[in-house]
């Protein structure tokens, strides 16, 4: 919880991208978050995950509701859009955002309270109708803007600090993109950078609505015994998918892996990301599969975390509406208001 | 590879890159913080009883500190550390009544020769133990070569007349003007111990054509410049040749300038940045219109009617041999001649121990040093220490009072009947700086900020008279700009595996991606695999295993800031920023055994 500003001096031998940014070029200003949240970290994944795919930041847009999650667009990204929504109403705003303005990339954060609740629905519909995005939800089971209530993803039974046991069902998020029709599905860890950046980058990849649950573990109010999203238990519930290697057009494959242990998904722009397979087969093209796992897991109290689900040729709102190519920002007056001839034209069609 | 063993004394000490490279080993960031703090009076103090001469030394010191500065590494230039020592001394209070109060006479009697710093280091560290010391030195008032070699124009009598009388004011006894023949006229003095630091004095000659013939204008840099300080010596041709490229030949040089040179000139054997001047004092000299001539050796002095000419020299330059070693040979063009009514040669000192009796058991090596243990400095025979210059060969003043202060312990344990080869080490301390959640007791603030100039007076005043001293010196408010400079190395970065949740957030704040969690390796692996690579092999990695998931954290030292974020954005306190402090262990109780 630091008020001074990050120094500018950076690692003289420090990586440069295609564009010539280093990934210190990719911060925001400095969070005020608690020390150790979950969430910074996730700011940092996606300040590398933008920085190792060489993104413009200034065609990236981010958008939040309200809530600690919702805050995290401030320290990210410096010199990309941002809008911070009403609570909960990230996904509409994102949605109009995006039918305005099909060119940029949108990145969607929110939290368990801005989605799981009062944004629950418009989570849901912004799933629905595959709005191209990166829908992360920064996920730590507890209200803790407000002092650590338990939030709708809270597990039955899991402890608050207080070490009352929380009666509620939980939501879980993944499970219901996937249910929804989202076209990438991914949980993924905050304290698991080497899992989370290949994935955030493989989501803006993604020509659909991708979403990712992170968990994120509130380091206030809940990373005690008891609570299901510590980091303690995180870690020793883990039941990872797959490990992530991402690669570009261009760059070389490094790590080799045993024939038949991994899959390789094709992205938008003819990037791969490819899937080390741990424990079970699994398959990320077979829906029901996906749902029937999530809930296997589930049940036996493990979390499973990867890549979910993937339809490698998605389908979003703008090709559902049949958009022109041209954004509709960048529409001018003579492509808006055809005239007379047009209309009559129109008219004489209708007739 | 195996966890850092931070409670090595050494450990954290070499994290402090500037106090590790002074031979005293100055606390360095510890008083600069307190120039900032504008308690010049404790800055002056800290460096009293490390350096013993912080006015001196902050306006002529070699400096070793400064090109080891982590600043230098993150930044362009190292923190001016020399030049802030030398604002604690000119903006200190009234520092009288904080020197040391000399114990009881204990009855041992020590003597000094030779009243440098070394000698003086000696005296500093035993006479408030209760020693009664002696000094004896040929010149009537102490200080040694920092007063008769030194211009004035770089360093003020004042300033020697004051960190001399600080030394001498303890009830030291001083016999100035009292040439010393011999040794053993000493030792049969019974004292109880001998100091030797009578410095290199004598200047290296050249025995090329013509030297004998001219030699009314050709002088040896160190004595001529002796003279000049005594009085002796006012005036100098128009013309001049400075021989070398050392210190001494910068100090001829700029002294020449001011005593009549009009077209003095440097030449040099060897290319520019090999000489063995400090860079700062090529730059005053340059400054002062005075070119180095580089790659030229002197062959021959032309002289008409006993009175000197020229110098002629064959161009020259460096070939590698077989075995690597660096060669000087003609180039074949044409010999150069400088026309010149004087010479200076500064091509190098040598000691020299005529006066010691060479069968009174004290031995010398082949080089005509004698033979030391290289720790405790005593010679040969067991009562008698040599320090300084007289120990090694020519260095320089911070040397020498390192090796006053090694010297010193010597003869304490000497004197006290103990074994002076044991040699405890410094005291060590480690204190969190935490004062709140985001408040250090240091300002964690870092920013760029390039390195500021000492303002001098302009050629034209500082040319007319060879006592006006040159540099005016940082005023508080730039000596303030330059000590924020200063990383503040000595609060250090103390890691404990045990709180840590391995939450990242040190990972992600840290400005120089200094630190990983990563598998554990070998150290050349573990090196290779971080964030950012640590290719400085002179600078360690901390590395602490005990972590839950079984990796390991490791932290290159070489770039941190200290800025304190990681410990800041920690939520568990696993890092802490914590001073670390090291006494180094004097004469006195402190290096005598515990029993």
């Amino acid at each position: 919880m630091s008020y001074l500003a990050k120094p500018k001096f950076h690692h003289p031998a420090i990586e440069t991208n295609e564009l010539g940014f280093t990934h210190r070029d990719y911060e925001g200003s400095i969070s005020t978050l608690c020390a150790g949240c979950g969430h910074d970290s996730i700011s940092s994944a996606i300040m590398r995950a933008c920085f190792e795919l060489s993104l413009p930041p200034h065609r990236i847009a981010k958008l939040s509701g309200i809530g600690c999650s919702s805050k995290t667009p401030t320290y990210f990204l410096g010199q990309s859009h941002g809008f911070n929504s009403v609570h909960g109403r990230m996904p509409s705003v994102l949605t109009g955002a995006n039918l305005a303005n099909k060119d940029l990339i949108y990145l969607g954060v929110s939290g368990d309270g801005d989605s799981a609740s009062i944004g629950f629905g418009q989570f849901a519909h912004s799933i629905r109708r595959g709005v191209n995005m990166v829908y992360i939800v920064e996920n730590n089971g507890v209200y803790g803007l407000t002092k650590g209530q338990f939030s709708a993803t809270s597990d039955r039974g899991s402890k608050s600090k207080k070490g009352v046991a929380n009666q509620d069902s939980a939501i879980d998020m993944a499970a219901i993109a996937v249910q929804l029709g989202a076209t990438f599905v991914a949980r993924s860890f905050s304290g698991d950078k080497s899992q989370l950046v290949p994935l955030i980058k493989a989501a803006i990849e993604h020509r659909g609505a991708a979403f990712i649950d992170c968990i994120s573990p509130c380091v206030a109010f809940n990373n005690h015994e008891g609570s299901t999203k510590s980091f303690d238990y995180v870690r020793s519930h883990n039941a990872a998918l797959n490990r992530l290697d991402y690669i570009t057009t261009r760059a070389p494959i490094t790590t080799e892996y045993e024939p038949g242990t991994t899959q390789v998904v094709t992205l938008h722009d003819g990037s791969k990301l490819r899937l080390a397979k741990i424990g079970a087969d699994y398959d990320v093209h077979d829906r029901v599969a996906a749902m029937h796992h999530l809930h296997t897991k589930q049940a036996s109290g493990e979390i499973v975390t990867g890549l979910i689900y993937m339809d490698e040729t998605p389908h979003d709102l703008h090709d559902s509406l049949d958009t022109v190519d041209t954004p509709l920002n960048e529409l001018n007056t003579p492509q808006l208001t055809p005239g007379q001839k047009a209309l009559d034209g129109i008219n004489a069609s209708l007739r | 590879m195996k966890p850092t063993d931070i409670s090595n004394p050494n450990y954290f000490h070499k994290v402090v890159d500037c106090q590790w490279a002074c031979p005293a080993h100055t606390p360095v960031p510890e008083y600069i913080r307190k120039i900032a703090a504008g308690d010049y009076t404790s800055a002056y103090m800290i460096n009293w009883k490390s350096n013993v001469f912080p006015g001196i030394l902050g306006r002529t010191c070699d400096r070793p500190c400064e090109p080891a500065c982590r600043r230098g590494r993150v930044e362009d230039e190292p923190v001016a550390i020399c030049r802030l020592k030398r604002v604690s001394a000119d903006y200190k209070d009234d520092v009288r009544g904080l020197m040391p109060t000399p114990d009881a006479r204990n009855g041992k009697r020590i003597a000094c020769i030779g009243a440098g710093p070394a000698s003086l280091t000696v005296a500093r560290d035993l006479a408030p133990l209760g020693y009664e010391v002696v000094v004896f030195d040929q010149d009537k008032q102490a200080g040694g070569f920092m007063r008769t070699q030194i211009p004035k124009f770089r360093l003020p009598e004042s300033v020697i007349n004051e960190e001399v009388g600080y030394v001498l004011d303890l009830g030291v006894e001083f016999r100035g003007g009292q040439r010393i023949d011999s040794l053993k006229s000493i030792l049969d003095q019974k004292f109880d111990a001998v100091f030797v630091g009578t410095g290199a004095p004598r200047g290296r000659d050249l025995e090329i054509p013509g030297r004998a013939e001219a030699a009314a204008n050709i002088h040896l840099g160190i004595d001529w410049l002796s003279s000049v300080s005594f009085g002796h010596v006012t005036s100098i041709g128009k013309r001049v040749v400075v021989l070398g490229g050392g210190n001494t030949a910068m100090d001829c040089c700029r002294s020449s300038r001011r005593l009549g040179g009009e077209q003095v000139t440097v030449v040099v054997r060897s290319g520019f940045d090999e000489m063995k001047a400090s860079p700062w004092e090529k730059e005053d000299a340059m400054h002062e219109g005075i070119p180095i001539l580089n790659w030229l050796v002197p062959k021959e002095f032309k002289h008409q009617k006993g009175k000197l000419t020229g110098v002629v020299f064959e161009k020259v330059k460096a070939v590698l041999d077989a075995k690597g070693r660096r060669d000087l040979v003609p180039t074949g063009e044409p010999d150069t001649l400088i026309e010149c009514d004087d010479v200076l040669l500064a091509v190098g000192q040598e000691n020299a121990f005529p006066w010691i009796e060479r069968d009174i058991g004290l031995e010398f090596d082949r080089w005509g040093l004698p033979k030391l243990d290289d720790k405790t400095f005593q010679s040969t025979i067991p009562n008698v220490f040599f320090g300084g210059d007289a120990a090694f060969g020519p260095k320089n003043i911070i040397w020498a009072v390192a090796h006053g202060h090694e010297a010193a312990v010597s003869i304490d344990k000497f004197c006290q009947n103990e074994n002076i080869a044991e040699r405890p080490s410094p005291l060590t301390n480690l204190v969190s700086q935490k004062m709140g959640i985001h408040e250090w007791t240091y300002d964690n603030g870092v920013s760029n900020d390039i390195r500021y100039k000492v303002p001098q007076k302009s050629p034209e005043i500082a040319l007319r008279d060879i006592k006006t001293e040159v540099e005016l010196g940082f005023d508080p408010k730039l000596g303030y700009a330059e000590a924020q400079r200063c990383l503040n190395c000595d609060v250090q970065t103390v890691f404990s595996s045990k709180l840590c949740i391995e939450c990242d957030a040190c990972v992600d704040i840290c400005p120089m991606d200094c630190i990983t969690f990563t598998d554990d390796g070998e150290e050349s692996d573990l090196r290779a695999r971080l964030l950012a690579p640590a290719s400085n092999l002179t600078q360690d990695i901390y590395v602490q295993d005990g972590l839950k998931t079984g990796r390991v954290m490791v932290k290159d030292e070489d770039l941190c800031l200290h800025c304190g974020f990681c410990a800041e954005r920690c939520p568990t306190g696993a890092w802490d920023m914590q001073k670390f402090a090291l006494e180094m262990t004097h004469a006195g109780t402190g290096c005598r055994s515990k029993a």
